[in-house]
């Protein structure tokens, strides 16, 4: 069961009351782009066994948005933050390299 | 409005009574719950902004947070539009919302020895006495539908929940509450 602190109002929320809103920090490809590009980014979505970052929603609480990061392997969550952001923030990089030495941000 | 509430009065008597607690009035809110206008109007209908989480009471109405844009404010039924007019005048010229849903949901109040194992057995909320504590709205999921919970005092749980749903909750709050499933977890 994953358990994710929403940062919006604080509550521990259960996988239960969370709904899942795939990889985040997506670059949007939109008119003008290239068909790579918007195949990119409509359909390419990174997949690792390891440290992860994503789209929450606490649909059955606030309802606001958020980011987790968290590894998909063991579910150890490193971190929850504002979904108002559209970069990791240093913090929370910070926090998974404190858990996690060997891995590193790519962007 | 609505003359007759979602359930009219339902009753699930035992140790553990489940009531629809008839005609409520809520008005929602949202808007910047930081601004100084909204802390204002706030004050003037009810007993202001709450903290993150929180409900507060003052007579026979309540402000509760929902989330860090919007609260919801508790009156008496026939006062909801009241309330929406005087904080359209409060809040005149800041970006909000303000609307009466008394008629879209529905209030259920769960009481006595059994009411937070009741609950418990519904909601995924840690709802021991040292945690779940009087004047916090946890605004969580019932079995499948979306709810807001909040403790008045000791035994006596509000519910909101709705109106859509009124009896799927009133009907799973009664079996839960169902003296014969009791389990005493929390004594």
């Amino acid at each position: 069961m994953l358990i994710l602190e929403c940062p919006n109002c604080g509550v521990m929320a259960d996988e239960t009351e969370l709904s899942a809103g795939g990889e985040a920090h997506l670059k949007r490809f939109g008119p003008g782009s290239s068909d790579e590009e918007f195949e990119g980014y409509l359909f390419h979505r990174a997949n690792p066994k390891g440290v992860h970052f994503e789209r929450w929603r606490h649909a059955n609480g606030c309802g606001k948005w958020f980011h987790a990061a968290r590894c998909t392997n063991t579910l150890e969550v490193f971190a929850t933050y504002t979904a108002q952001t559209s970069t990791v923030p240093d913090t929370v990089i910070a926090a998974i390299k404190a858990k996690r030495p060997d891995w590193s941000h790519e962007t | 409005m609505f003359e007759v509430s979602a359930l009219n009065g339902a009753v699930a008597d035992g140790p553990t009574r489940v009531e629809e607690a008839g005609l409520q009035g809520m008005v929602t809110l949202k808007g910047d719950l930081g601004s100084a206008k909204m802390k204002a109007a706030l004050k003037a209908v009810g007993p202001g902004l709450p903290d993150r989480r929180q409900i507060v009471e003052k007579g026979d109405r309540a402000v509760a947070w929902m989330a860090r844009d919007e609260v919801l404010i508790l009156c008496p039924h026939a006062e909801a539009n009241a309330v929406v007019t005087e904080l359209e005048a409060a809040l005149a010229g800041e970006h909000f919302l303000a609307v009466n849903v008394s008629d879209a949901r529905a209030m259920l109040r769960v009481t006595g020895p059994g009411a937070r194992e009741a609950l418990a057995k519904l909601a995924p909320v840690d709802l021991h006495p040292e945690s779940f504590r009087a004047g916090e709205m946890r605004r969580t999921r019932l079995a499948q539908v979306p709810a807001a919970i909040w403790l008045s005092e000791t035994d006596e749980i509000s519910v909101i929940a709705f109106r859509s749903v009124a009896k799927y909750v009133f009907d799973i709050l009664a079996l839960s509450a169902d003296d014969s499933g009791r389990v005493g977890y929390f004594g």
